[in-house]
Formats: structure tokens, C-alpha cells, sequence
């Protein structure tokens, strides 16, 4: 590993980061009317419900408080202000809806999210691997025909159909799983067996719909597998009289799925993309629900919020496999720069 | 490549003669080359793979659907029809009838022409800048713009797409299904943006692109000439990637009601199926299986066509085919240099 490409792959992901933020920002300011009057009607209904009135002077300093915006400032003021308190307090505003720091709120939904698209990238890449290869060894067979008809399928059905289907089939008719919710009602939290399996229990239809997103990994790894058993020093190895279980691990394994490696961890990107989707579905409370139904009130500063939070998990995911990817892949270590 | 010196020398002089004297074809003779090397060949290929047929059929059927399909069937309004009626028990709606008296199947055809203009929007969008950055960071390699435009690829990559989406549909409404398919094309040009710079870049590296560089070619029209023939395939095919993924966005983005319910739209169906709880309920259980089931075949239909595709491109393939090709492939390369 050296330290030229750490450096230009944290210098990338310093720059998404950068990106992200500003978008959001610019994104405050492209709204019809600009900030202000955008937030000025729902900040009016939310004071309305509670009985109360405002005035325009009043609404502008709740703007300030929400959006970490000062109408007043010039822009590049109001920019530099909304990267201090992002960087320096933590703070992405304050939620409409909850009455509450935006920051408190993904923190705590944070780790369901996350335990759901670690596990359901994990299912569907072993899954993948393991199907993948099993196609590649038994080639133009009918299990191999049989299974690429069924990836087809599989590419051609969305994560939420797949999710609706298993609502109907595994929890509805067969009642196996919950509908939704993240844990049973009356369970009592902390590290006790019933608290586990209940947590297990209603993320295991989640899980499995998402990890839906992976298994088309298995085409692409039949085809490594297919181009790595065709190379030469797969001959000599033979030749060399090495154990046929050596040679499957070590050789074709090896070479086959070191390339998938770096598609696991972007991926993440895809996981939580569909999770906005899958969790308002499973009606499980993670990050994905608390910006679906950011979006159904218009909460402004919680919608950008979980945008950053969604980015900068990616952008982990992605400096993690790129920089570990050197120590798995010898022949990748410190290169990569003009794929 | 002849053994002897002599012929050689002969082939080399041919070579730089002018052109009229060495065209030998007719224009006649031409066109039905390159009618042989361009359309009969990749048909048949085509032809011979039952993914290809069974994708273009499909795709086929859903655009007369959403064409004349669209022309030959009143626009589905309520109460037209008895409510809840189940799929095949009367022949005027063979899909049956949703809760509002609907009949599904109009539904389903007069959506398709929207679900068409977000593709092409869409795939649209992400072909066009794939291919516009791809190519200008290839032939600029190691330029500032080469770097700064990988590096939006990359940033761009980094984000997740639908939450991307939704707080952009959160912030502007799009209502126009052209718009709806930009916004949610947007994400998916980086990686094939990576894939047509790389191939301009060990373009650049064959030993024909060498020679004819020696021979005081443009890189530019050098790259032309080659490019298209190399980057065809992976357009067409992301293409029809692309396609599903943009099905799969605003179907899923309609399906938990996050874009504006303006048009017919299947995810728009399914939203409403499921909102009156077709899950529980066996009466209502065909509005929510019909749109599923119509997402599942366009899906299955540019998911097949990529694949179909790929042998399509695939040159060995299609030399076999073709019957001219002998003659043609010798006369073409020959024509690419009398050209030089």
C-alpha cells in the first residue's frame, strides 16, 4: 500500500463528502421561492396545529433554527455557517415533524438499517459465490440452464415485489414471520435471548428481499469462474497433481471471486438506496423510514440529513474495500487508478 | 501476410494507389455487403438466440400496447365497470376490475406509453452522458478535465441513488414522465461513463491503432473509425440495463406514493391495491398481481435483450454468419487504409 493512493482515495472521499453537503445546501436554495417561503407554509401549519401564531420575523428565525440557514446573510456566509455547525456541533438542523436535532434521530435509527444491509449483503453475496460457482463447474448442463432461466427472473423483479410476495406468502398465509415492526411488542430490550430472536424474527423478511440485490453477482462470477478454468496455470496446477480441493479453493476461488470483492462493498450503495423502499413496506423503523416519511411532510432538514448520513455510509463502505483491497489482491495493491 | 518479398512489395504498393483503381465492387455489390455485414448476419444471430426473440417480442407487445394499444381502448375512468370483478369471469375485462370499477386491463395499456417516455428519458440521459464523458476522459487521458470528470463519476456513484431521487422529487415535483426518467437516470451514467473510457484507452494501445498513428493519422479519426464498432455493444447493452433500472426507480418511487399521482402509472395500481389491503384480501388480490406481473415482463424483456445482445456483438459469431463475410472483411480493411 503506499501512501500516494491512500492519499488520492481519501482525498475522494473527501470530495463526495464536500459534494453531498453542498448539494443538499444548493438544494435548500433551488427550491421554488428559496428557503424561506418553501419552510414558511409548513412552519405555519406545524404552529397552527399546536395554537399558536407567527409572524414573518419569527418564521425566518425558526428557518435559521431547522435548516442551519440565515435568510439574511449573504449566501457564502450562510454556506460557511452551514459547514461549521455540520462540522464543529454536529448539527443538521432540527426536524419539523419530531421537534427534535436531526442528528439525535438518524443516530438512533442508524444501527437498524445498518444490521439489515450488512446482513442481507452478506446472504446474497455467499449466496451468489456459492451458486455462481456451482454453475461454473457443472457449465452447459441442465442445472447450470436451469439456474441462469431462474437468475433471469430473479435480474427482471423488483426488491418490493420480491418483499410483497414474501408478506403474502411467509407471513400472511403461512404466518412464520411478522409483517413489520422491529420488535416485538411487550419484549423487553437488552442482551436477552427473547430480545434477539424477536429482532431476528422481524428482519428476517427484510433481510431476505434485499439480499435479492446481490445474487445477480452469481452471473458475474460464473463468468470469472468459467475464464479462470480455462487459463493455463489452472493446467499446470492439474498437472502438478495438486488436490482437486486445493485447486477449486485456491485457485479458481481465489481468482474468481477477488473481483467481486469491491462490487460487495459498493453495493451498500444499492442496500440503502432500497431501503427507503423495503422499510416503509416492512414498516421496520430504520434510516429508510425516517426519510420516507420525511418526504411525505416535507422535513426539509431531516430529507437532507439522512441524504448526507445515507452518503458518507457509502463513502465508508467504499474507502474500506479500497483500502483493504490491496492486502486480499496482491496484484491490485496501491493500482487501480486507471481502471 | 504472403511469404515471398515480392508479393509483398506488390501488396504494399497496392496499398497506396489511388482508390478507383483498386475498388473493384459495384455500388450494387457494396450495398448487399454491407446489407449482409449489418442486417442479415445480426439478424440471424439474432434469430438463432431465443433470448433475443422472446426480449424483442415482448418488448414488441408493449409497444403496441402503449401505441395502438392505447388508440383501440377507451382511458379507464370509475364506474365504468362492476367493482372488484375477478380476472376472466366476464370477456369486456379479461383481467378483471379494481375497487373503483376500473377495468385493469385498460389501466395497465394506458400507462405503458408514460413508462416509455421515462425509459427513453432516462436511458436517454444516461447513455448520452455516459458516452460524452467516457469519451472525453478517454481522449484526454491524464488531463485535468480527464481527472475532474472521473471524479464526478465517482462522487456521483458514491451517492445513493433513490434517496438521491427522492429529495430531488421532494424539492422540484416532477410531473413530466420525461423528467421523471432524467432524475432517475442520473446515477446510472458513471459506470458505463468508466467502462467506454477504458476502452478508449486500450484502443489506443493495439498495434493497428499504432500503425495507422505511423501513418500520420488523426488519434481522433483513428478512434472514430474503431471506437464505434468496439462501443456499440456496451451501449446497447447498458442500455437495456439501464431500462430496467429506470422500471424498477419510478415504479418503486410511485409504489410508496412518493411521486405525484398525476399519471397512470403500474406502481400508481399497486400503491392503491395495497393501500386497501389486497394483501389480506383475496377480491382484491388481482389489482395488486396484474401490474406486478406487467413490470415482471418488461423487466424480463431488456433483461433478456442485453443478454440476446451480447451475442449479437459478438464478431466471431456473426462472421459465421454472414455470407459475404470473407470477401467483405478483406475489402473493408482494405478499403479503411485506401481511405488513409
Amino acid at each position: 500500500m503506499n501512501l500516494n493512493y491512500l492519499i488520492r482515495r481519501l482525498g475522494q472521499a473527501v470530495i463526495t463528502f464536500w459534494a453531498t453537503v453542498t448539494l443538499t445546501f444548493a438544494l435548500y436554495h433551488m427550491m421554488p421561492g428559496g428557503p424561506v417561503e418553501s419552510m414558511q407554509n409548513i412552519i405555519l401549519q406545524q404552529i397552527t396545529t399546536s395554537g399558536g401564531t407567527a409572524d414573518l420575523e419569527q418564521i425566518e428565525e425558526m428557518v435559521t433554527l431547522y435548516a442551519n440557514i440565515q435568510p439574511d446573510d449573504p449566501v457564502y456566509i450562510q454556506y460557511i455557517d452551514y459547514w461549521r455547525q455540520l462540522l464543529f456541533e454536529f448539527s443538521m438542523g432540527r426536524s419539523f415533524s419530531h421537534q427534535e436535532p436531526v442528528t439525535t434521530l438518524i443516530a438512533e435509527r442508524i444501527p437498524w438499517s445498518m444490521f439489515v444491509s450488512v446482513y442481507s449483503l452478506v446472504i446474497g453475496y455467499t449466496a451468489s459465490i456459492l451458486l455462481g460457482s456451482a454453475m461454473a463447474f457443472k457449465e452447459k448442463s441442465r442445472f447450470d440452464s436451469i439456474m441462469s432461466t431462474i437468475m433471469v427472473s430473479l435480474q427482471s423483479t423488483p426488491y418490493y415485489i420480491v418483499a410483497l410476495l414474501l408478506i403474502y406468502s411467509a407471513a400472511l398465509q403461512l404466518g412464520w414471520f411478522p409483517t413489520g415492526g422491529r420488535v416485538g411488542t411487550g419484549v423487553e430490550p437488552g442482551f436477552n435471548l427473547e430480545f434477539m430472536t424477536s429482532i431476528i424474527h422481524h428482519a428476517a423478511l427484510p433481510i431476505l428481499s434485499t439480499s435479492i440485490l446481490g445474487i445477480s453477482g452469481a452471473i458475474s462470477l460464473r463468468g470469472n469462474a468459467i475464464r479462470v478454468l480455462g487459463e493455463d496455470y489452472l493446467r499446470v496446477a492439474e498437472l502438478r497433481g495438486l488436490r482437486p480441493s486445493r485447486i477449486a479453493t485456491e485457485y479458481v476461488g481465489r481468482n474468481a471471486i477477488l473481483p467481486m470483492y469491491t462490487r460487495f462493498m459498493i453495493g451498500i450503495a444499492g442496500v440503502l438506496s432500497s431501503s427507503v423502499i423495503l422499510e416503509q413496506i416492512f414498516s421496520y423503523p430504520g434510516m429508510g423510514l425516517l426519510m420516507y416519511n420525511a418526504i411525505s411532510i416535507r422535513d426539509y432538514p431531516l430529507l437532507m440529513g439522512t441524504l448526507i448520513i445515507f452518503t458518507s455510509i457509502t463513502i465508508i463502505g467504499i474507502l474500506i474495500a479500497d483500502l483493504t483491497y490491496g492486502y486480499i489482491d496482491p496484484r491490485a495493491s496501491g493500482g487501480g487508478g486507471t481502471e | 501476410m504472403s511469404d515471398s518479398e515480392g508479393e509483398t512489395q506488390s501488396e504494399l504498393e497496392a496499398l497506396f494507389e489511388p482508390q478507383d483503381t483498386v475498388e473493384s465492387l459495384t455500388r450494387w455489390e457494396r450495398m448487399k455487403q454491407q446489407y449482409d455485414l449489418y442486417i442479415r448476419a445480426p439478424l440471424k444471430v439474432a434469430i438463432n438466440d431465443w433470448r433475443t426473440v422472446v426480449g424483442l417480442g415482448l418488448l414488441i407487445m408493449f409497444g403496441l400496447a402503449g401505441t395502438v394499444g392505447v388508440w383501440f381502448t377507451n382511458a379507464p375512468s370509475s364506474g365504468q365497470a362492476p367493482f372488484l370483478l375477478g380476472p376472466f369471469e366476464n370477456w369486456a375485462y379479461p383481467l378483471g376490475t379494481d375497487a373503483l370499477g376500473r377495468p385493469i386491463h385498460t389501466q395497465l395499456i394506458h400507462a405503458t406509453p408514460s413508462m416509455f417516455q421515462m425509459i427513453l428519458g432516462g436511458a436517454g440521459i444516461a447513455i448520452g452522458l455516459a458516452t460524452l464523458v467516457g469519451l472525453l476522459s478517454g481522449f484526454l487521458r491524464d488531463t485535468l478535465v480527464d481527472r475532474v470528470l472521473m471524479t464526478i463519476a465517482d462522487v456521483v456513484i458514491t451517492i445513493p441513488g433513490l434517496p438521491l431521487v427522492m429529495v430531488l422529487v421532494a424539492v422540484f415535483q416532477p410531473r413530466n414522465p420525461y423528467v421523471v426518467g432524467v432524475l432517475l437516470g442520473l446515477d446510472a451514467w458513471p459506470a458505463l461513463a468508466r467502462q467506454i473510457r477504458s476502452q478508449v484507452l486500450s484502443i489506443r494501445e493495439e498495434h493497428y491503432v499504432e500503425a495507422s498513428r505511423i501513418m500520420g493519422l488523426r488519434t481522433w479519426t483513428i478512434l472514430r473509425r474503431d471506437l464505434l464498432g468496439q462501443l456499440t455493444p456496451y451501449i446497447a447493452i447498458n442500455a437495456a440495463l439501464a431500462a430496467r433500472g429506470i422500471i424498477f426507480g419510478s415504479v418503486g418511487l410511485y409504489f410508496i406514493g412518493v411521486l405525484p399521482f398525476n399519471a397512470l402509472n403500474w406502481g400508481v395500481m399497486m400503491n392503491m391495491a395495497y393501500e386497501s389491503g389486497a394483501l389480506n384480501d383475496t377480491a382484491k388480490l388481482h389489482w395488486l398481481i396484474w401490474p406486478m406481473l406487467t413490470i415482471f415482463l418488461l423487466s424480463v424483456s431488456f433483461v433478456l435483450l442485453s443478454q440476446g445482445l451480447d451475442s449479437v456483438f459478438n464478431v466471431r459469431l456473426r462472421a459465421r454468419h454472414a455470407q459475404t463475410a470473407g470477401e467483405g472483411d478483406k475489402s473493408a480493411s482494405k478499403g479503411k487504409h485506401d481511405n488513409a
